[in-house]
């Protein structure tokens, strides 16, 4: 059995799977019975001040199916937690002083000044957490009363407020970060400047789910008009994902601690966020959609895998695809590949043959009986065919052996590695020598 | 010979057209397949699959695994509840347990393909011949086990798991039960009972003496002199007779001993079939045969039955299958006598109706069938029963542990009760029983 222990920050847990901040964490109830269901640790929907914020009657989630139903992407409109500060401190400190092996850690959003924080602190601190992520990532509601995404957006605000609550409590303190800016390294940055331990990310992306067209009104639809939710489930996974290496990789933030969030479903997707960089994971639309269970699939599934390829710890797979992950301009150009299409495994949809005939290169060939072949002369090895082939495997990508011929280009492959930087088209290439 | 040559003879089918009728029921799934039905899964809370199985196999779990690309995972999810989940995969009648709770067959008439996909596990698992449990400590006690079908198999594994040493006692020649005499060949293909009883003993511990019969090799009472407990899962060895005129005639056999032979057959052109077979019974056994005469090349098969369709054993969709090879399904009509020289020729039947009380009247009607093969598929009785067991409805007695009325003996599968005819049932039992002598010899029972 792999070690699943997870120190986070200090943080520690038994394993890296953690509920994130949301409707599931939302009181003792819940956490307790997610505790029970085997999740490391619960980062408590965001506390804010009293009075308690209020929410919408009507629906608060919207969702983009897939076929079948699967619940691709999930909207939310709910905010912050609804429910009296004191009742949810109280119920904190109950959970925590009956589950001390889980990690417990307290969101929170209260105005941008200093006095705001410097109340709050001290209570969650008195109720034994084991730290606090501070929440600069709804996109909803909550920012246009200038808190939520309206400070992640503002990377001098959140080093700013960062500052404040490292100045102003022991406990370590997690930034979680909204992904509807356009660089995300600028708030990464700014987190860890303020002296944050560490990120959490990503919050929700701005979203419209669809348009009911009978009402003309966005969905979800509140008494005929709608809101932009934040988007979250398997569908932000790759945006997700990006950000996280984009900081993992990042000069100035590399090797700092990340929390990953957004569409984790499976044990590989957690595998995958920590593979580029993530040392714990926090999941909420796989729970929504499944159930608390579903954590004993990740916890085995992880384990499982680990074990197979020979990792002892988390600390041998965290962060390990970082390296990998380059800028474009590195990419090596003289790695030449070519679609090869399985004849015993293609069912004759002709998929690849629209794909490529209508929208790529005319590379793939389809005979009278509707044999599809590829012409290697035209292929570009765009890999679109390989997408929309409805059968796994079918269609591969060879790699073309150094010394082979490339029928496209006439050229031979060298096998020796040369990027963009150095190549003749490159009006920069060159320049700092010539 | 050919399905017109009279009287019951073998090769009325060549060997390759007998292959490929008798080949797998129902082909494994691949990769892909698999991974599409197991999409389909709702991953249920509660869910009403794990309620319907008898061995309570996290089927939500198992399908997640598989869909998350751990189809070992899956298996060892599977066994962990029933280690006879490979065969279970491939006899359950999923249509009248978990297929038939799954929320989609409510939804679209379209179960999870959850038989399938625990196949696909178990195969990948067992196919790697990797048995994914461990022994305890010896504990130095050790259990006798009789009968090595599945409940003996699951109560002699259970038992070897915790660290005790088994001894199975099986009267026949080959282990499995009726895992490997009882059950159509098409729905166990390749050996896979055999297979599955090696691959099942691998967990160490477990010794099969074959060809020792209780009552006729060796006693109860010797048992409990060698032995810390006894497991009693010897099935049902009797055939109920049908109490008719010419029942004795050449021709005229329990269905049971037909299906045996075409399962132990090297080669299945040599399994002598009858041109006119009728099976007389409702159940899986009666099934089983009609469907596998007229597989070997019987003209015709006919399964009799005395009550209405509803009232059979077989599913619907057993039955429907039955149909779909050809085999006419008669019911309302219960046998009167069997009618032949030397041999069976014929069975006339008299129709039946059931009165609101639910019993068979004969409607003074009668026909008849031709016939040159007759086969008995109205049940089997527990014979051969040690003294100190007490019966109930002529089957064992057993408590909810699987404790028999005597010290020190417990008791499951087709022989007690309980027993519902169901691998996974007798599986259940075996399991439970085990649980129970274990507590019993770790003093805690």
């Amino acid at each position: 059995m792999a070690d699943l222990r997870c120190n986070f920050v200090g943080i520690k847990s038994p394993n890296p799977f953690w509920l994130a901040s949301a409707p599931p964490t939302d009181k003792e109830y819940n956490v307790r019975r997610a505790f029970e269901a085997g999740w490391g640790g619960v980062v408590w929907k965001t506390l804010g001040e009293d009075p308690p914020i209020v929410n919408v009657n009507g629906p608060r989630y919207g969702a983009v199916h897939g076929p079948d139903r699967w619940l691709m992407g999930l909207n939310n409109i709910e905010l912050i937690s609804d429910r009296p500060l004191e009742v949810n401190l109280r119920e904190i400190k109950a959970v925590k002083r009956d589950w001390p092996d889980r990690a417990l850690i307290v969101s929170l959003m209260v105005p941008c000044e200093e006095e705001a924080w410097k109340r709050i602190l001290p209570l969650v601190e008195e109720t034994g957490a084991d730290g606090i992520e501070l929440n600069f990532g709804c996109p909803h509601g909550m920012s246009e009363r200038g808190m939520g995404s309206a400070v992640g957006q503002v990377p001098e605000y959140v080093e700013m407020v960062a500052r404040w609550c490292k100045q102003n409590t022991r406990m370590p303190v997690i930034v979680k970060l909204t992904p509807n800016i356009t660089d995300i390294r600028y708030p990464a940055r700014a987190a860890f400047r303020g002296g944050a331990d560490a990120v959490s990310l990503i919050n929700t992306i701005n979203s419209i789910t669809g348009v009911d067209l009978d009402n003309f009104a966005p969905e979800p639809t509140i008494d005929g008009k709608g809101t932009h939710g934040g988007y979250c489930g398997p569908a932000v996974k790759p945006i997700a994902l990006n950000m996280v290496a984009e900081i993992a990789r990042d000069e100035e933030t590399r090797g700092k601690p990340i929390s990953g969030i957004g569409g984790i479903t499976t044990w590989r997707d957690a595998a995958e966020f920590m593979a580029l960089g993530a040392s714990s994971v926090q999941v909420c639309t796989a729970a929504m959609t499944y159930g608390f269970r579903i954590v004993e699939e990740m916890i085995a599934g992880l384990s499982d895998w680990m074990d197979e390829k020979g990792h002892a710890t988390l600390d041998d797979i965290i962060g390990k695809a970082v390296p990998n992950v380059t800028d474009w301009q590195f990419l090596n150009l003289n790695h030449v590949t070519k679609a090869v299409i399985d004849q015993d495994l293609c069912i004759k949809c002709g998929r690849c043959y629209a794909a490529c005939e209508d929208t790529s290169h005319q590379a793939i060939a389809m005979s009278e009986d509707r044999v599809f072949t590829v012409k290697d002369e035209e292929c570009v090895a765009c890999n679109l065919c390989v997408n929309v082939c409805p059968v796994e495997g079918c269609i591969t990508m060879r790699t073309m052996a150094p010394g082979e011929v490339d029928p496209r280009t006439g050229a031979v492959v060298s096998g020796e590695y040369a990027n963009w930087t150095t190549h003749p088209n490159n009006p920069g290439a060159g320049c700092g020598t010539g | 010979m050919n399905r017109w040559t009279p009287g019951i003879v073998p090769g009325r089918l060549s060997s390759d057209e007998l292959a490929a009728k008798f080949s797998d029921l129902h082909p494994p799934l691949d990769d892909h397949e698999a991974f599409v039905a197991a999409g389909r899964c709702y991953f249920c809370h509660d869910a009403p699959c794990t309620a319907a199985c008898p061995t309570e196999i996290d089927i939500p779990m198992f399908i997640r695994e598989i869909f998350s690309g751990r189809p070992e995972a899956a298996a060892r999810t599977i066994f962990a509840q029933n280690v006879m989940g490979g065969m279970c995969a491939r006899v359950c009648p999923t249509e009248t347990l978990c297929e038939e709770a799954c929320v989609r067959q409510e939804a679209e008439g379209k179960p999870v393909e959850i038989g399938r996909l625990q196949r696909y596990a178990t195969d990948r698992l067992m196919g790697r011949g990797a048995h994914p449990f461990t022994r305890a400590e010896p504990t130095g006690r050790k259990v006798a086990v009789v009968g090595s079908g599945p409940a003996g198999l699951a109560c002699a594994h259970r038992l070897a798991m915790a660290g005790h040493d088994v001894v199975i006692f099986e009267a026949r020649e080959k282990p499995g039960g009726l895992n490997e005499y009882g059950i159509a060949a098409y729905k166990t293909t390749d050996g896979f009972a055999q297979a599955e009883v090696d691959w099942l003993v691998g967990i160490g511990g477990i010794e099969i003496r074959t060809g020792t019969a209780l009552g006729r090799d060796i006693t109860l009472d010797e048992l409990l002199d060698m032995f810390d407990a006894v497991f009693l899962g010897m099935g049902l060895a009797g055939v109920n007779a049908l109490g008719i005129p010419g029942e004795d005639l050449a021709g005229v056999e329990p269905a049971i001993d037909f299906i045996a032979r075409i399962r132990q057959a090297k080669d299945l052109a040599e399994v002598p079939v009858g041109r006119n077979v009728v099976v007389i019974g409702g159940g899986m056994t009666a099934i089983d045969a009609a469907v596998q005469a007229k597989l070997l090349g019987a003209e015709h098969s006919t399964i009799v039955y005395r009550r209405g369709p509803g009232r059979m054993g077989a599913s619907e969709y057993e039955r429907e299958l039955a149909a779909a090879r050809g085999v006419t399904i008669v019911t309302n009509a219960r046998p009167v006598r069997i009618l032949g020289q030397d041999a069976v020729e014929e069975v006339e039947f008299e129709y039946t109706v059931e009165t609101g009380d639910g019993r068979l009247e004969g409607t003074g009607e009668t026909f008849r069938l031709p016939a040159d093969q007759l086969f008995k598929a109205i049940g089997q009785k527990l014979e051969g029963v040690p003294g100190g067991i007490e019966l109930e409805n002529g089957k064992i007695r057993v408590d909810a542990a699987g404790r028999t009325t005597r010290e020190r003996v417990w008791a499951g599968g087709d022989c007690v009760a309980p027993g519902e005819d169901l691998t996974v049932s007798a599986t259940a039992q075996g399991r439970d029983a085990a649980a129970s002598i274990h507590s019993f010899l770790m003093g805690e029972g």
